[in-house]
């Protein structure tokens, strides 16, 4: 038993035939086939997962699908510069060496992207508290406050 | 290679644009077409006989394509003593037990399969601690061994062991004396990209295997022995190794959940993956081992070290992989972290029915540095001495050779610890800031850093392939798991051979394209594949220059003749014939000239063209290209039982140095600055290497503070991470200042020395020495937690 879910999935109408119970971290991986948000916990610890649902940071392996229902959802796949390209946050993890092995990379650029849409020059102190939900186990979160702070500012950000 | 100007220098990874764009690849994205999943029936008891498996519920859930059991597929032996099984049989020895899996359409009708599975046990005593399990009479978790022969005890029998000098007589030599018993917990990896695999048959019973391993080549070997087992001796296993979203050491060696996706294949005729979600890599992936360290050391009047004595008891669980021999490393700072010359080193490796464990990061040295580093600086205050020039006092030097047999080449320990002293301000700092509860501590560290030989190759190989539009394609064995090897390879290649960064493409890991690799682990990525990427890259470049004596000429005649079709066209004023000879051709940044020619385009030949030049010659008999080299290190296998060998080609020396502060009433530790200085030989790119750093420290915070997987009776108690705690962003707000220290080690790839694992070695002890510089309370149990702080405290009011 499927039901039709409408949103606006990074910037497009969409129509994407769901399970009732069904979490959005599967819908936007299994049958939207956006990759780009990861299962690190499935509990919401870890913040792999998180997309935008209009412009908040949420934990997609918490969030049922059908809550997305007329909602406009971002992933890291929907994140873009002017030309296309990478977004200047993007740009700042790959100079900064924000990235390791990068799991946790995608919820942690969506993570950022949040808090620079609320803040555009956030405190190291802030941007540390918006990453709170996110776990690395890789780079000791230096390099991913530096990119942010890098990206904090600039034109276009995030 | 004399004047690298990519080499060292700021760079991002090559990786990371796909990899903040999602793009990148992990087990977890990957699909093959007919892929079946596979879910695993776990043990319900920690120790027991298994009286019947009933499969027939399991087997009648739609969707089900196979149910296997130890009882109805081949016996596959696991691990370097053969002690495990991929499925078990008869009886299980903790709770992760593999007995029964599931092949289906979808992971969710596995895994409800898979809880179909009825197995009938008959419940045995089990032993869950050291002292349970060395207890006379104690139940044995094997009551036999991999050949059939019966038992005594429960201990792996692996032996590692040091004695050297005269134990005794530097026993009397000591003016004092220190002791103490020092614990390590269990510990999990924690790769934010959980554990799988997926298995695939070809008609003719050749298996690939997409695995999540640091080892593609020694899995290959463990895969085609599996392969005997089904009756497929002499097929082959193809190794292809994914993205991984971390290794940490989880990837050293195969594991049963492998094995399984390999035998339901193989039923099924069926890919098949198995992935585990967070809560299964918890309970049913091995963590690192807990242990218990016993040290005694001492020091004469005037604070030389005098003697060294420990014994090391690791709780193995029920089954046996390469983190068993964790004590192999414990070696090399119980022999040679400082300059100490009676010492006397044992351990034991004790089976229990607690889940088994295996490698991670630092791979027994951040247990026994814990236990070294302490004492030292009980000794120090013994001796009336500060607790850095306790060390100095002891440093080791460049040129010496250790108890073990290592050969220090270039040591920059001492330097380290002054640079880590002098930034904490330590002599004004240290023990003066007791009244508002802030302590210093400091610690020192030795760690392989050229190889670490524990087989009988410590080697690897590499190809370097250019193709016709100026790509270097390289076909390297180890495996990039985040650390950026391929950064600094494709550095070191473009410096070498004279290209550009970004003409260096790393092709996915592969044993069947890649040279044989012993695996990425023992901080030897970089050192290993940098120094064999520099010899192929050297020959490559030789034979190239040599055939630029035939193409530069006629190349050079095209370009001008068709610049000279141009109105104002000038001849360059360079006589670039007379100089077309050996040795006067010049490859760098992707361009081929003459040393010394002015830079004007038709005296400069792109790397793609000279290519497609000798390729597609026009006199016929072209030729494409591909170089191997393979770099062995100058290293020994050690004598285990003896501990003597010098088993890296260089060693890495390092300190870190902590202010705390520790609030009384909660018994909080709370760090304040950080400052860790390394000896990495020589960056080859400042930000993968900090990355490594940063990483490491985050990794020994967590050890030192926060981690510790508990269990009860076998049964892990806290399986995700809401109760097991990783450092976030905010325990990690403090300011870190990371010093490089360059010694320009002769054997390292460009001077680099390894970088892995350094950085999590020395960061516990740091922290439990200002603990008690701030409140005079010694923990000698990781993690240090408030509570365990608070008793001690409390403790202590009681004196």
């Amino acid at each position: 038993m499927k039901t039709t879910l409408h949103l606006k999935l990074n910037g497009r109408d969409a129509a994407l035939e769901v399970a009732p119970h069904a979490r959005l971290l599967d819908v936007l991986r299994d049958v939207a086939g956006l990759t780009g948000a990861k299962e690190g916990c499935g509990e919401g610890e870890c913040g792999a997962c998180t997309v935008l649902v209009d412009g908040r940071a949420v934990n997609s392996c918490l969030f049922p699908a059908l809550e997305a229902e007329g909602r406009s959802v971002v992933t890291i796949e929907g994140l873009a510069g002017a030309q296309g390209g990478l977004s200047s946050l993007q740009q700042a993890f790959v100079q900064e060496g924000g990235a390791q092995c990068g799991f946790c990379t995608p919820g942690m650029v969506m993570s950022a992207a949040a808090l620079l849409s609320a803040n555009r020059d956030p405190s190291d102190d802030e941007i540390r508290d918006a990453l709170v939900g996110n776990l690395c186990r890789c780079t000791g979160y230096a390099q991913i406050v530096a990119s942010i702070r890098a990206a904090a500012g600039k034109a276009g950000a995030p | 290679m004399s004047n690298p100007h990519f080499v060292g220098v700021e760079t991002a990874r090559p990786d990371a644009a796909d990899k903040v764009s999602g793009r990148t690849q992990y087990i977890h994205d990957l699909a093959v077409p007919g892929m079946l999943w596979g879910a695993i029936r776990f043990s319900d008891h920690a120790h027991a006989r298994i009286k019947h498996v009933d499969t027939s519920a399991a087997e009648k859930l739609p969707g089900v394509e196979a149910v296997i059991t130890g009882y109805n597929t081949p016996e596959v032996r696991i691990g370097f003593v053969r002690d495990n099984f991929a499925l078990k049989r008869d009886k299980v020895r903790q709770f992760r037990d593999e007995i029964a899996a599931v092949a289906a359409r979808d992971p969710e009708t596995a895994r409800a399969a898979a809880a179909l599975v009825r197995v009938e046990y008959e419940p045995l005593p089990g032993v869950f601690s050291l002292q349970e399990a060395l207890a006379p009479g104690a139940v044995l978790v094997h009551e036999t061994d991999a050949k059939g022969r019966p038992r005594k005890d429960n201990l792996v029998p692996v032996r590692f062991a040091h004695h050297s000098g005269d134990l005794e007589a530097g026993k009397r030599a000591s003016k004092h004396i220190v002791e103490g018993e020092y614990r390590v917990p269990l510990i999990q990896q924690s790769c934010m990209g959980t554990a799988g695999c997926i298995a695939s048959f070809d008609t003719r019973g050749n298996l690939t295997l997409i695995a999540k391993t640091q080892i593609p080549f020694l899995a290959q070997k463990d895969f085609n022995r599996a392969l005997g087992a089904l009756g497929l001796e002499g097929r082959n296993t193809r190794v292809v190794v994914p993205a991984l979203g971390g290794g940490f050491g989880t990837g050293l060696d195969t594991h049963a959940y492998e094995y399984i996706a390999m035998l339901l294949a193989w039923r099924t005729g069926r890919p098949v993956k198995i992935l585990y979600n967070r809560e299964e890599e918890f309970a049913y992936l091995s963590p690192r081992q807990s242990a218990t360290a016993r040290i005694r050391q001492g020091c004469d009047a005037n604070g030389k070290l005098t003697f060294r004595e420990i014994e090391v008891t690791q709780d193995n669980g029920a089954y046996t992989s390469w983190g068993a021999t964790f004590p192999s490393v414990m070696l090399v700072p119980a022999t040679s972290l400082y300059r100490v010359q009676n010492i006397s080193f044992e351990s034991k490796i004790v089976y229990t029915n607690n889940t088994y464990c295996q490698a991670m990061r630092g791979y027994g040295n951040p247990e026994i540095t814990w236990p070294i580093e302490s004492s030292m600086d009980e000794l120090a205050e013994l001796a009336g001495l500060d607790p850095v020039e306790m060390r100095l006092l002891n440093s080791n030097q460049p040129g010496e050779t250790t108890p073990m047999g290592l050969k220090i080449t270039t040591c920059g320990l001492q330097e380290c610890l002054e640079r880590t002293a002098a930034g904490l301000n330590w002599k004004e700092n240290r023990g003066k800031r007791r009244n508002v509860k802030r302590g210093f501590g400091l610690a020192g560290l030795i760690n392989v850093a050229g190889g670490g030989k524990i087989y009988r190759s410590d080697g690897s190989g590499i190809i370097l392939k250019p193709d016709d539009y100026g790509n270097v394609n390289v076909s390297y064995g180890g495996v990039e798991m985040g650390q950026g090897l391929h950064s600094v390879l494709a550095l070191t290649i473009a410096d070498t051979l004279g290209v550009r960064p970004e003409q260096v493409i790393v092709n996915q890991t592969d044993t069947s394209t890649c040279p044989w690799d012993v695996g990425t682990h023992a901080s030897r990525g970089a050192f290993m594949a940098c120094n064999a990427a520099v010899m192929a890259a050297r020959k490559l470049k030789a034979r190239l220059l040599e055939w630029a004596e035939e193409i530069f000429p006629v190349e050079v005649e095209e370009a001008l003749a068709k610049a000279r079709k141009h109105p104002g066209f000038k001849e360059p004023d360079f006589d670039w014939r007379g100089n077309c000879r050996p040795g006067c051709f010049e490859l760098s940044d992707g361009i081929l000239t003459i040393k010394g020619a002015p830079a004007v385009p038709e005296l400069q030949v792109d790397f793609a063209r000279l290519l497609r030049a000798i390729h597609f010659r026009r006199q016929g008999g072209g030729t494409t290209f591909a170089e191997e080299a393979f770099y062995e290190p100058p290293t020994e296998l050690p004598d285990w039982e003896k501990g003597i060998g010098n088993m890296s080609a260089t060693y890495a020396f390092g300190a870190q140095g902590v202010e705390v502060e520790v609030d009384e009433d909660t018994g909080e530790v709370k760090i304040l600055r950080l400052v860790a200085a390394h000896d990495v030989g020589r960056v080859l790119n400042p930000q993968t290497l900090k990355g490594q750093i940063y990483g490491g420290l985050a990794q020994g915070i967590g050890y030192a503070l926060y981690e510790e997987v508990l269990t009860d009776k076998g049964r892990i108690l806290n399986p995700g991470f809401t109760d097991y705690k990783l450092p976030t962003a905010v325990e990690m707000g403090f300011p870190i200042d990371v010093q490089l220290v360059q010694t320009n080690d002769p054997e390292g790839p460009f001077g680099a020395k390894g970088v892995g694992e350094p950085g999590l070695v020395p960061t516990a002890p740091a922290i439990a020495n200002a603990v008690y510089d701030a409140v005079g309370v010694r923990i000698r149990e990781l993690p240090i937690t408030p509570e365990k702080v608070l008793k001690a405290l409390q403790e202590k009011r009681r004196r």
